[in-house]
């Protein structure tokens, strides 16, 4: 077990490497220049222009491994942007904001827990959805009831996020009209964790649950529906559940204790590969609600071409996904032993 | 005796009426299609029905530039007629600007249709090459390619999608920014779809007829063009059904964001655009028409593409 990890984690890091690769180029093969961006209409001085491009990060070689036309058509400096780019996010400095010039790093210690605690809440109503409707849904398999729960799925996957965030705005405006719509403050969780959760999953008071949290875990729980539904009509038939019916076992047993455990297997790789789409789904949702986080921070950066803080964002996000497609791995190989020794 | 054949009903040929070859076996395909698959069937109506309004929406297709299906331009306002109803004629309303809701949701599908089928297009060609190349030479180029892959698909796709944009397509006009949209989309999509039509190709080419075919001495181009691809078309035919289905809403998201298709273009998630949520608090019908269309049409291509994927290919049935 211990050496199927280390494997999974040494694997992982020709990909960050990737990943960081990818997301510094993306910034470099920005047409025109970023100064003069910078500037405005104003004129550049060459004083200003070094001092600025030293200030970013900009200034020297790009990479440390340069082809040129001539020979040997390779060149090396020790000293350029990416390693120093790197360098910097090893320590999670990820340099000044093009915006405002504050420290990245400081935005991210105010944006991250709060779009990672939504997009955990969020994981968590999309299970507590779609797992129970899934395995009832298989139980009940060509009723009334599995035609609703499978319409309803399919459904969510055709439903845009944005549009059911929109009319989630719109019409508990129209029909809450004492409620505040969205509350311009927000309170951390370890602030006020009752106004904190209230905002993320009953923002129109009463118990009408449509928060962002909420809306994020819906979008999710087609995927997961679906799955559940098909992973339990495969376990329902396997011989070993005939025999647990044929020894007299209570319906409940029967499903949850055998049926259920093995059916999730497949639903835990499912969940983890969805990461990518909840940063995104965040992004969203987040905008949608005001709610401060790294989604809305992106949506903002982006509006004001602040690239370095849009670097720091995809490489956090893609970071997530490379660790929870680890975690993914690991809890696969933990719940299905054939993995760990295969 | 019973075991006298009668020449006479051999000689009749097959009891059978003829089946139809060619085009004339649509019709039959079809029905039978829709019989066994009502739902696809229905998905499979919502596409055709978006495709022939994104064609005849206007003229275009015989130069023109009048409406024909729509009862409007996309932008003609009318001054006088501002946030109206519904009524006979405006049957969706009208928006702040005094245009014509139903016409723009109609205009809408073409960019839709030209967007989701010229991206899903870069996408197949793409994965088909990779796919293929990948799945049948093994070994480097297999491994370069997943590894490369495994990066793209490691920056969640949104994120990249909208970095990329601003990148490339930050100062250009309309057209261009819509041509950049299209290709980074494909190239996203594809980095996907190389995963799935790579394990086909893995299938296919562990079959002995390709070992057959190497052994009288075929050429990997020959096996691939005449062997591994025929085989992987129904895996991807199926996909690019879906994935345009998909790539509808990313594009719909983006431009809800404000990082799509620019604002007099009457694009379904630019008509739900972020900034226009105070002006559907006052009118809130106007949020309800785009957001309509755009789950139909994807609830069109899913459906059908999952009917497809039952009927041209058994081995994912049942899968997610």
């Amino acid at each position: 077990m211990r050496q199927y990890i280390l494997r999974r984690l040494v694997l992982a890091v020709p990909t960050l490497i990737g990943v960081s690769i990818v997301i510094f180029s993306l910034l470099h093969v920005l047409p025109g220049d970023l100064v003069q961006q910078l500037a405005g209409d104003n004129k550049v001085t060459p004083e200003f222009r070094a001092k600025t491009e030293h200030d970013l990060g900009i200034d020297g070689p790009k990479f440390p491994i340069n082809f040129v036309g001539a020979a040997p058509f390779v060149e090396f400096h020790k000293d350029n942007q990416y390693t120093h780019w790197l360098k910097g996010v090893l320590t999670l400095d990820f340099g000044l904001s093009l915006r405002d010039r504050t420290p990245i790093a400081h935005h991210l210690r105010n944006t991250l827990p709060v779009t990672m605690e939504m997009a955990i809440l969020a994981l968590m109503i999309s299970l507590l959805i779609a797992v129970p409707v899934g395995i009832i849904s298989a139980m009940r398999q060509d009723t009334v009831i599995d035609y609703v729960a499978r319409s309803i799925s399919i459904g969510f996957l055709a439903v845009p996020t944005f549009w059911l965030g929109t009319m989630i705005i719109v019409y508990s405006s129209l029909w809450f009209t004492a409620a505040t719509p969205v509350p311009q403050q927000y309170a951390q969780i370890w602030e006020d964790p009752y106004a904190n959760l209230k905002f993320l999953i009953f923002p129109f008071g009463g118990f009408v649950p449509v928060g962002p949290s909420v809306l994020l875990g819906v979008s999710l729980s087609g995927t997961v529906m679906r799955l559940m539904r098909t992973q339990m009509l495969e376990v329902l038939r396997q011989d070993y559940v005939r025999t647990a019916w044929a020894k007299g076992l209570r319906e409940r047993t029967v499903v949850i204790n055998h049926c259920v455990k093995n059916a999730l297997i497949p639903v835990v790789t499912v969940v983890g590969l969805q990461v990518p789409i909840l940063v995104g789904g965040s992004v969203i949702v987040e905008s949608i609600f005001n709610v401060p986080g790294m989604g809305q921070w992106f949506f903002q950066s982006i509006g004001f071409r602040d690239y370095t803080a849009v670097q720091a964002i995809a490489f956090i996000s893609a970071l997530a996904v490379v660790f929870s497609n680890l975690l993914v791995d690991i809890t696969y190989a933990y719940l299905d032993p054939r993995i760990r020794y295969g | 005796m019973a075991t006298t054949v009668d020449v006479r009903v051999l000689d009749q040929g097959s009891l059978l009426p003829e089946r139809p070859t060619g085009i004339a076996s649509w019709p039959r395909a079809v029905l039978t299609f829709a019989r066994r698959k009502p739902l696809g069937a229905l998905g499979g109506l919502l596409v055709v029905g978006m495709l022939l309004i994104a064609i005849f929406v206007d003229t275009a297709l015989i130069g023109g530039s009048r409406p024909l299906i729509a009862p409007d331009g996309y932008n003609h306002q009318h001054i006088h007629d501002v946030n109206q109803g519904l009524s006979i004629g405006h049957p969706m309303g009208t928006d702040e600007l005094g245009r014509d809701i139903f016409s723009r949701v109609l205009y809408g599908a073409r960019i839709s249709a030209v967007i989701g089928l010229s991206a899903v297009t870069i996408a197949t060609i793409i994965s088909l090459l990779l796919g293929t190349m990948s799945g049948y030479f093994k070994g480097w180029i297999d491994t370069t390619v997943q590894r490369f892959i495994d990066v793209i698909l490691s920056i969640p796709g949104l994120i990249l999608l909208i970095f990329a944009i601003s990148v490339f397509a930050g100062r250009s006009g309309p057209y261009m920014r819509m041509l950049w949209i299209i290709v980074i989309l494909g190239f996203l999509v594809a980095a996907a779809a190389v995963r799935v039509v790579r394990s086909a190709a893995i299938a296919t080419a562990n079959n002995q007829y390709v070992d057959a075919a190497r052994t009288i001495g075929a050429s990997d181009a020959r096996i691939i063009l005449r062997h591994l691809l025929p085989n992987v078309m129904p895996v991807a035919i199926v996909l690019a059904t879906v994935n345009v289905g998909g790539i509808i809403l990313v594009e719909a998201a983006i431009s809800f964001l404000g990082y799509g298709i620019p604002s007099p273009f009457p694009s379904w998630g630019g008509m739900l655009n972020i900034s226009g949520s105070s002006q559907f608090r006052v009118e809130p019908l106007q949020a309800l028409w785009p957001g309509l269309a755009i789950a139909l049409t994807v609830y069109g291509f899913n459906m059908f593409g999952d009917a497809l994927r039952d009927v041209l290919d058994p081995r994912l049935r049942g899968g997610r």
